[in-house]
């Protein structure tokens, strides 16, 4: 592939993100779920799949950066305690202007990209020098402790959770608004990503996940490095909280916010689904992801976890490459692994 | 042979009941090809791994180019210069070859920042490529480092090490299970790379026709302690040393 036909991918990509909300006007909140499973999938996959790491918890993330952006976009305005408290429906009517509702959107979505990334960076700290499963186990602990800790914060709404702010009337059509939000998040997440792992970064990742022993005694900052990468995906991860919680509208604190059952687990079934490891893996995988849980939850209605459940048994059963992996490993000429000798070269 | 490169001062290290080091002290001198033998178990490779920091010693000091290392980790060790190969061989067995390259560059005076540089850049690259003809593997230079044959990892590893420019290398049993007929392949490039690049070697070898070819001076550890030292010609001779390893007591 050389040229403009390298990019065929990036450009039907984006040209039937910007059409599909048109075309399906029906399905957007679905899309809008899609493109935030893209950068779910993405952001695990740089740990999961380019550095070794398999982490449960990047569900933390999501959503310590969902309760930052709706705790920003409320408290611009009004007091929280006041705000979470009426949600039985105490009388007050609290609104938000256009103005207003625009700024809470332009402060709480950095907020929660800077609290997720911070999160990452003092989890990481503490869970980074633990290896393979043990690492697994203990990030499964921390969105468990997580959705514990807010299900018991009275402030944040503890148990009842938290409604994101209404919408003001002159969004007409909430649903696509934040289509776009997501649809943007996922290219940005998905050209940060193309561009590190083209970089020294990208490599020491790698290198970490074929043998971090080696890697060290090479002399690289392994534990930065890592640190690093999961604070990338938490940055990430802390903004598409704050789309994910305004495109729900209510935050529950075990069901939505740290849903490690849910959200937590389907990022890593895209990821290998798709391919782990590559980079349009986690794409492809939360493609097919998303469309065959929908279609189960319209057509098999009842069975719908049941036959989500099977699907999963059956990729990590039959499919543990993935997509991807598995036309890398039939092809593998096709991802430039030959031998080509000096004499070779001029051909 | 002139000034002292590394310096081993009464290193002891225990594993619970096991004394794997009991005072040993050595010099390997810069610019020098230095040789570590012992039978199986008399803590050879334990002391590599104290030098570079694998593990703590519990007493003793190291010091590298008159620098106290014993207390330092082991990636700041690596990035001082001082670089040990694996026994059992370690490459980035799902990267290929001239991405294992690559990322095996120096480090040392590394700002954080220089990794989000590109992967490669001209001199890197080219660097990269000369080394790998340097240890015959550039037309393998496309494949998975995994893929390659145990032989042609070390050699990879070996490429690698060199990649990362140390002032020393420390290589463990750098010819084991490698095809006879590579071995003086090896040899050579071993003295190559001391000779042109100027790469202080210190080297474990059970091989002995391999060690008395390459190094100028020998140590030989038994049960943990240092047994004799010397030229080639005065180990080999040495009664103790043809008692460790044939179990004449």
């Amino acid at each position: 592939m050389t040229g403009w036909t390298r990019y065929i991918g990036h450009i039907v990509l984006v040209a039937v993100g910007l059409a599909a909300p048109f075309l399906f006007p029906n399905h957007q909140s679905q899309m809008a779920e899609l493109w935030l499973f893209i950068v779910f999938a993405l952001t695990w996959d740089l740990l999961g799949g380019q550095m070794g790491y398999n982490s449960f918890g990047n569900v933390v993330f999501i959503g310590v950066g969902m309760y930052t952006c709706a705790l920003v976009q409320v408290g611009l305005i009004y007091s929280i305690s006041d705000y979470n408290a009426a949600r039985g429906g105490g009388g007050t009517v609290f609104t938000f202007d256009y103005t207003q509702y625009l700024e809470g959107l332009a402060v709480g979505l950095p907020a929660g990209a800077i609290t997720g990334a911070l999160a990452a960076i003092i989890l990481g700290n503490f869970v980074l020098g633990m290896r393979g499963q043990y690492f697994a186990i203990c990030t499964l602990g921390l969105g468990v402790a997580a959705a514990e800790i807010a299900n018991g914060w009275e402030w944040i709404g503890a148990g009842s959770g938290m409604t994101a702010p209404n919408a003001p009337a002159e969004i007409d059509d909430i649903s696509r608004f934040y289509y776009f939000f997501a649809f943007v998040l996922a290219i940005v997440t998905f050209v940060a990503i193309t561009w590190l792992l083209r970089t020294r970064f990208g490599l020491a990742v790698n290198a970490i996940r074929d043998d971090e022993d080696k890697a060290e005694a090479m002399g690289l900052p392994t534990k930065r490095i890592k640190v690093i990468a999961w604070t990338i995906s938490g940055l990430f991860l802390g903004i598409a909280g704050g789309i994910l919680g305004n495109v729900k509208r209510f935050i529950d604190p075990i069901d939505v916010a740290f849903s490690g059952s849910t959200i937590g687990v389907w990022m890593v079934l895209m990821a290998i689904l798709g391919g782990k490891g590559t980079l349009w893996g986690p794409v492809i995988g939360a493609i097919v992801f998303q469309i065959t849980k929908e279609l189960f939850w319209t057509y098999l209605l009842g069975w719908q976890r049941v036959a989500l459940g099977l699907m999963i048994v059956l990729i990590v059963v039959f499919f543990p490459e993935g997509i991807l992996g598995w036309v890398r490993e039939r092809f593998p000429q096709l991802f430039g692994r030959r031998v080509q000798s000096r004499a070779e070269e001029g051909r | 042979m002139s000034d002292v490169l590394l310096q081993v001062t009464d290193v002891s290290k225990a594993f619970g009941g096991v004394q794997a080091n009991r005072d040993i002290s050595l010099t390997v001198p810069q610019g020098g090809i230095v040789g570590l033998i012992g039978p199986n178990g008399s803590g050879k490779t334990t002391l590599f791994s104290s030098i570079v920091g694998y593990h703590p010693i519990d007493s003793g000091s190291i010091r590298f180019a008159g620098e106290e290392i014993s207390k330092l980790q082991v990636a700041q060790i690596a990035r001082r210069g001082l670089l040990r190969t694996f026994q059992q061989t370690r490459i980035y067995a799902n990267m290929d070859c001239v991405k294992n390259m690559l990322i095996s560059r120096s480090l040392r005076r590394a700002k954080l920042t220089e990794f989000f540089a590109p992967q490669s850049n001209p001199a890197d690259r080219e660097r990269a490529l000369e080394l790998l003809e340097f240890v015959g593997l550039y037309s393998k230079r496309l494949l998975m480092a995994g893929d390659l044959s145990f032989g042609q990892q070390k050699l990879l590893e070996l490429a690698m090490a060199l990649m990362n420019g140390p002032r020393m290398l420390m290589l463990d049993e750098p010819t084991a299970g490698i095809n006879p007929t590579l071995i003086n392949g090896v040899i050579d490039r071993l003295k190559g790379a001391n000779e042109q690049f100027g790469i202080t070697l210190f080297v474990i070898e059970h091989n002995m026709r391999v060690i008395m070819n390459l190094a100028q001076q020998i140590y030989c550890l038994s049960h943990g302690q240092l047994l004799a030292a010397g030229t080639p010609d005065e180990v080999r001779n040495d009664p103790r040393v043809l008692d460790a390893y044939l179990g004449a007591q």
